[in-house]
């Protein structure tokens, strides 16, 4: 148990630094690469709740995607850190609202509601033969299959949106046809002729 | 002597004994992959060669075998150039950040019935999780180099691992609705009993997108773009040299080996022998043959790396808007219809998965 607290104790740790980073850097990729790592953390700690289905898809969807396309488009992205630093005391005292108020509000969830439920922060391991991915599955395609269909049909929605506004003809514009292209035979480009010799005259 | 060993073994609390057991595991499997590595590069440079009419490597040893320690020694001696306007830590850092994850892989690939170093639940999502962070390594590299051409192969394989990496999953999810289970073990055994019984005979359309796209995922020809000697010189690791070089190179190949184990678990039955329930051979000096074991999958992954160099000598690079066009209007679809296919058959309980229905 003293092992668990010491993970927990470190991987939050690196969580929080990295997360400060995320803001600090001057560096845009040097921010990304805190954010990779401050998901990597949050993948452990809920590996640490036994959360494995969590955990690897946290890092799977985020790490392995989202933040890829990120790093992607920030790379290409010539940031201009003067002109983005220059409102930081004018935009100060709001952000610091923000934060105070959600401060509240994680405080109002955590813990007060957890005093009032009696939720203490021990946790207790699962049985041996537990299986999040199992468990996790169990109840999304039964008892929440409604919400998880209308989550997917959203997710829908918004590449299809996405790929529309993106998608622009126009007049003019020459783009090769690569099924023909592939479909392509030898035959069809070159043709053979056989003949004799000839004497020369 | 051996008494007094493992009675001090026996001492030991249970916590340090199985530490020791892991980290003795995880030595074997990492010096294991890495000669596998230092040979297959032999291996590629003599198969291409015989292709090709050639002789390959021959001078360094007998029959050349001593080539890729030289190769080794040559790289480690060497000067590691640091360009003066690189970004130096993330320069110095992308190497390893791909050769991470190809290593880490191997944590949950079992070698046969019994030698697994971490049998966990989820082990398929941990290696798809663990490849698609290998791609971080490379575009690091191609963006902290600071060259123009470094920045193109970055750019070029990122976009092409993000494309394959779905069209992988997707054949992966075949695979884990025909075995029932995502830990790689299971697996294996829902693949027991014969070759008919291997999911390369019912999810063969799976098996080709899972192979090609695992080929384009290790940006190996002809979906080497990222490289791509001919267009921008060597890609993503242009300026690297010596050791840090070195760590590129054997993450590339780390993952060629991983990606055909890979390919040899999920659909040819892993550690399964192709000639279980060949019963006839019962009691003769073939029997051996019918068991299941380490050696059934070396020589599936052998076979698999083999297809890497043939696949090398045969084909001419892709052109990248057409890798494009095969990720994500061939591969996508295929794999999305053949689920399909399979979500019928279990319904219908035909073929192995007809339990699945439930």
């Amino acid at each position: 148990m003293i092992f668990q607290s010491v993970l927990f104790y470190l991987f939050s740790g690196v969580l929080l630094l990295a997360a400060l980073g995320v803001v600090f850097f001057r560096n845009p990729v040097h921010s990304i690469m805190c954010l990779v790592l401050a998901f990597f953390q949050s993948a452990m700690l809920w590996m640490l709740i036994e959360a494995e289905f969590l955990a690897i898809v946290l890092v799977l969807v985020y790490v392995g995607a989202v933040m890829v396309l990120f790093l992607f488009v920030v790379m290409m992205l010539d940031v201009n850190l003067e002109i983005a630093r220059r409102g930081l005391v004018r935009y100060a005292p709001l952000a610091a609202i923000i934060a105070v108020l959600m401060a509240a509000q994680l405080v109002q969830v955590i813990w007060l509601k957890g005093q009032e439920s009696g939720l203490d922060g021990a946790f207790t391991p699962y049985p041996e033969g537990y299986n999040n991915t199992e468990a996790l599955g169990a109840v999304l395609y039964t008892e929440y299959v409604y919400a998880f269909e209308i989550a997917a049909v959203v997710l829908l929605l918004a590449i299809v949106a996405a790929i529309s506004l993106t998608m622009r003809k126009r007049p003019g514009l020459k783009v090769q046809n690569i099924a023909k292209q592939v479909a392509v035979r030898a035959k069809d480009r070159v043709r053979i002729v056989k003949m004799d010799a000839e004497k020369r005259s | 002597m051996m008494d007094f060993f493992l009675a001090s073994w026996e001492s030991l609390p249970p916590n340090v004994q199985y530490l020791t057991t892991v980290m003795f595991k995880i030595v074997i499997v990492t010096i294991g992959v890495i000669l596998t590595v230092a040979f297959s590069t032999y291996f590629e440079r003599k198969v291409i060669g015989g292709m090709q009419s050639r002789v390959g490597p021959n001078r360094v040893g007998p029959l050349g075998l001593g080539q890729p320690f030289a190769d080794v020694i040559k790289l480690l001696i060497k000067e590691i150039v640091v360009p003066s306007a690189s970004n130096r830590f993330l320069f110095i850092i992308a190497p390893i950040l791909t050769l991470v994850p190809a290593l880490a892989a191997w944590a949950v690939i079992p070698l046969n019935d019994s030698f697994v170093i971490a049998d966990i639940n989820a082990g398929l999502l941990y290696v798809l999780a663990l490849t698609s962070v290998g791609v971080y390594g490379v575009i690091l590299a191609g963006w902290a180099t600071n060259s123009k051409y470094a920045f193109l192969g970055a750019m070029r394989s990122a976009a092409q691992i993000v494309a394959y990496e779905i069209a992988m999953g997707f054949a992966l999810v075949g695979v884990l609705m025909a075995s029932g289970s995502l830990n790689i073990g299971e697996i294996v055994r829902a693949q027991e009993g014969g070759v008919a019984n291997w999911f390369i005979v019912w999810l063969f359309p799976l098996f080709l997108v899972y192979w090609i796209s695992g080929v384009a995922e290790t940006n190996r020809a002809p979906f080497d773009v990222a490289e791509g000697e001919s267009e921008i010189v060597a890609g993503f690791h242009v300026e690297y040299s010596g050791v840090a070089f070195a760590l590129f190179f054997l993450a590339e190949y780390a993952n060629m080996v991983l990606i055909s184990a890979l390919t040899a678990i999920f659909f040819l039955g892993g550690w399964a022998s192709p000639f279980e329930g060949w019963t006839f051979l019962a009691g003769t000096p073939l029997e051996f043959l019918m068991a299941g074991s380490f050696f059934w999958l070396a020589a599936k992954i052998c076979l698999f790396m083999y297809t890497f160099f043939w696949m090398r000598a045969t084909f001419p690079r892709y052109r990248y808007d057409q890798i494009m066009r095969l990720g994500w209007k061939v591969f996508i679809p295929v794999t999305i219809v053949w689920i399909a296919v399979e979500a019928v058959f279990a319904w219908l309980k035909i073929g192995p998965w007809s339990g699945l229905g439930g």
